[in-house]
């Protein structure tokens, strides 16, 4: 067992971090979230330059090959530089999709343009009556001669209203909350039929809603089985989640750490307030939450890939959890030691407080992982 | 001990219920049950409803305006104003200003402002904190030099809620520089209207725009408006602080706001059933109304040892209702923000600040649940944080 990262991965990360600790000052930040796109394309070059968009993927596809700990150091360097360019829904969700159950043709044709910064994906999957419950898909896809024409909606699609191309899941066969007959189609955001209404969400990012009445998707759009999409979407959704486990704690390190400087340099009753052991305490209650909250975003890492679909499930669901009550914490109390300057839009903390807390409500909350955990028997066995 | 309401007080409620329920204006009702933004407009036109028959300011000495109600009947107006829910009239005029005038304040004082603070003729802001000065309030630098029959201002005010709408602010000031920080600081009425003031917003994390910087730039305040004597500022303001037992509790609004929370987890459904029939779910509130019930009790034996009590300290049990209040109030945006779940990310506002919710198409009521639980860390952060409440007690109540 080792927790220290090579040699190459401590050089990814350095180059990560200077990149962002160069283009992400909370300035530059503000300036990007006012672009059109609600992010900056010159920064998604660079990241292009630097590998990131191409880490998972293998080399023959432009990619690095890298795994969930690359992941896990790009994410974590997002989470602390509040990044707003949409690596998450491109390279991890949509990248991820592709990578593990898109054909070879598929891969050929879509990993490469992904890795060289100029396709932009996003996962359409979520509707508005699914919330956390990845089985529940009522777009339908009906067969029609090789491909298959997609009715439904789409909601709350995490940087859909700049995706090039849109990963949409769609019902072939079965009723709404079937765990089979649920298929992944690629779509064209300009296909005829699709409409896309793009809005910002309140950490800063953006989403969209996407209505599909229509649309023909042909053979070679079909990812996967299409009527037994579901394991793989589980699959994706898992790496996701310990991506945004990672990117969590990255949040919460800069909150601690700007908690900490600010009860250094704050002074009120003639002291610095860090000199009130109350306070001294809450910020080891902060600490103590971070570091356990960046042990489970190591388990989800470590398990990301697992091959025995409970255990991983199980062990991400854990994560999550941890993640959930941990961004609670840490967010709540970054604000209240910060006080009255915490609570405003021109001071870092709050933006941090915004983007942990909407993570704890993607692809599940606690609750919803804890329900999960406790249903697939827990993470101690009982033999 | 009888703990029950008396049927006088039962016929009370009824009476009062029935009035507000008839008064309130529906739009106003609403936007109150969906947690939006009220504008001027809405607290000012509810204010003079309720000033119209009277009960604007009930709290208040008789001759300007209270009603005279016992703490009981007091209470019970606020909860029944809380639950309906209806705004609160404004409270930096009639909770905070107000009542220093007519303790501390001159006849013409008195004359002048109080019948157009309980109309919301004047629009009040609170003037004390400042950059360096928040809980170590007493190390405030704005200053005031007296000069002939005037005062000049001079220095700077931060987090003054609503001080774009303000047309006057009462402040603290420092009048003697070599006293002991809390005796040269004096209680200023201002008119905002006065040259050298400028308001610069400050943007909350919700987006929201409630509160502002305020400066002082040699504004001259004619001497007049000072209250009571100079250099004793800091014990009218302490007062102030200190005046607000019971309301702070918030009983009435976080009761209406559980009822909400039921009403919207039984919209949301989880797989095939309401959210409401989880029965985890069901438990994390059943655990808020716990809470704020054993609240409501500690408020009940404060409002009526009120009644009972001769000298001017505070119940000690009142100290622990700021701090039960706003975490309570806290816990509740939190279960708002679990029920509505991926639809707490889509944001939109309009060009007033207003929120409103077309882009997504998320349940209509989902668009201010997160804003709304991040604008609500504020509560346990302003009158006073929660950690100095608890150095209160610690001190006044335990003796450490
Ligand atoms: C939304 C909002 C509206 C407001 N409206 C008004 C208004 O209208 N008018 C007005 O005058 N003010 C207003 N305030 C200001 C408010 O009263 C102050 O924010 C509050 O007093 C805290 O001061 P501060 O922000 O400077 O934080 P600080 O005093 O710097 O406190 C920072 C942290 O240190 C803690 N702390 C400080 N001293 C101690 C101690 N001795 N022991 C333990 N912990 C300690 C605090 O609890 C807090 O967690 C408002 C604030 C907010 C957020």
């Amino acid at each position: 067992m080792d927790f220290e990262l090579s040699e190459e991965q401590r050089l990814l990360k350095e180059s990560v971090q200077r990149l962002l600790a160069d283009r992400y000052g909370f300035e530059a930040r503000q300036r990007y979230m006012a672009e059109p796109e609600g992010w900056s394309r010159q920064v998604w070059r660079q990241y292009a330059e630097l590998g990131l968009l191409g880490l998972p993927f293998e080399e023959k596809y432009g990619g690095f090959g890298g795994g969930p700990v690359e992941t896990m150091i790009v994410m974590e360097a997002f989470g602390r530089a509040l990044a707003l360019e949409p690596l998450f829904a491109t390279v991890i969700l949509g990248g991820g999709l592709i990578r593990l159950g898109g054909s070879a043709a598929q891969q050929q044709a879509l990993l490469p343009k992904i890795a060289d910064g100029s396709l932009l994906l996003a996962f359409g999957h979520v509707e508005r009556q699914s919330r956390f419950d990845l089985f529940d898909v009522a777009t339908t896809a009906k067969k029609d001669g090789a491909g298959y024409v997609l009715d439904g909606a789409k909601s709350v699609v995490l940087h859909g209203d700049t995706a090039d191309k849109l990963i949409v899941s769609a019902r072939v066969a079965g009723a709404r909350r079937d765990k089979s007959g649920v298929g992944l189609f690629l779509v064209d955001a300009k296909a005829n039929g699709m409409s896309r209404r793009g809005y910002p969400t309140v950490d800063g990012l953006r989403a969209a809603e996407i209505q599909l009445s229509n649309v023909r998707v042909g053979a070679d759009g079909v990812i996967g089985e299409a009527g037994n999409a579901l394991p793989l979407i589980e699959r994706a959704v898992d790496i996701a989640i310990a991506a945004l486990s990672a990117e969590a704690v990255g949040a919460m390190a800069a909150m601690h750490e700007l908690t900490v400087e600010y009860l250094k340099t704050r002074k009120q009753f003639g002291v610095p307030i860090g000199a009130f052991q109350v306070l001294q305490h809450r910020a080891v209650d902060m600490f103590v939450a971070l570091e356990q909250a960046r042990s489970m975003a190591y388990f989800a890492t470590m398990m990301a890939e697992e091959t025995n679909a409970i255990e991983r499930r199980k062990a991400i669901s854990a994560a999550k959890v941890q993640i959930g009550r941990s961004v609670k914490l840490v967010g709540q109390q970054a604000i209240q030691l910060h006080g009255g300057i915490g609570m405003t839009m021109e001071y870092k903390v709050g933006h941090y407080f915004k983007r942990a807390t909407m993570i704890d409500t993607l692809y599940g909350d606690a609750d919803h992982h804890l329900a999960e955990l406790a249903r697939l028997g827990g993470l101690v066995s009982r033999a | 001990m009888d703990l029950r309401f008396t049927p006088e007080e039962n016929a009370f409620r009824q009476d009062v219920r029935a009035f507000l329920k008839g008064a309130l204006p529906e739009a106003i009702r609403k936007k109150m049950v969906e947690g939006r933004s009220l504008s001027k407009d809405d607290i000012v036109t509810w204010q003079r409803i309720l000033n119209q028959k009277g009960w604007a300011v009930p709290h208040w000495a008789k001759e300007w305006g209270g009603t005279g109600w016992t703490p009981v009947q007091q209470h019970i107006y606020q909860e029944e104003r809380e639950m309906l829910p209806a705004p609160d009239p404004l409270p930096f005029g009639v909770n905070m200003v107000g009542p220093v005038i007519i303790a501390f304040g001159s006849e013409a004082q008195k004359k002048r402002f109080l019948p157009r603070i309980a109309n919301i003729d004047d629009w009040w802001a609170q003037g004390f904190s400042e950059p360096g000065s928040g809980s170590d309030l007493a190390s405030l630098k704005t200053s005031a030099k007296r000069e002939g029959d005037h005062y000049i201002v001079n220095g700077q005010k931060t987090w003054t809620t609503l001080a774009q709408y303000a047309n006057w602010i009462f402040c603290l000031v420092r009048t003697d520089p070599a006293a002991k920080k809390q005796e040269g600081i004096s209680f200023l009425l201002i008119d905002m209207k006065s040259k050298g003031i400028t308001v610069r917003p400050i943007q909350t994390i919700d987006g929201g725009r409630e509160v502002n910087e305020v400066f002082f730039d040699d504004v001259r305040v004619p001497v007049e408006n000072l209250v009571g004597q100079e250099n004793k500022g800091w014990d009218y303001a302490k007062f102030l602080l200190g005046n607000e037992r019971t309301g702070i509790a918030r009983v009435g609004i976080s009761k209406e706001r559980v009822r909400r929370l039921k009403e919207l987890a039984a919209l949301e459904r989880v797989g095939d059933k309401p959210l409401i029939e989880d029965p985890a779910f069901r438990a994390k509130i059943a655990a808020i109304e716990v809470e704020l019930k054993a609240l409501e009790m500690t408020l009940l034996r404060v409002v009526a040892d009120e009644r009972s009590r001769k000298s001017n300290r505070p119940n000690p049990a009142s100290s622990i209702l700021k701090i039960k209040g706003s975490e309570i109030q806290q816990s509740i945006t939190e279960l708002a923000l679990e029920i509505v779940g991926p639809y707490a990310l889509p944001y939109e506002r309009d060009d007033r600040g207003l929120l409103r919710n077309e882009p997504s198409d998320g349940p209509e009521w989902a668009a201010p649940i997160a804003p709304t639980y991040f604008n609500y860390r504020k509560v346990s952060i302003y009158g006073g944080s929660n950690e100095i409440q608890k150095n209160i007690i610690a001190k006044a109540v335990l003796g450490l």
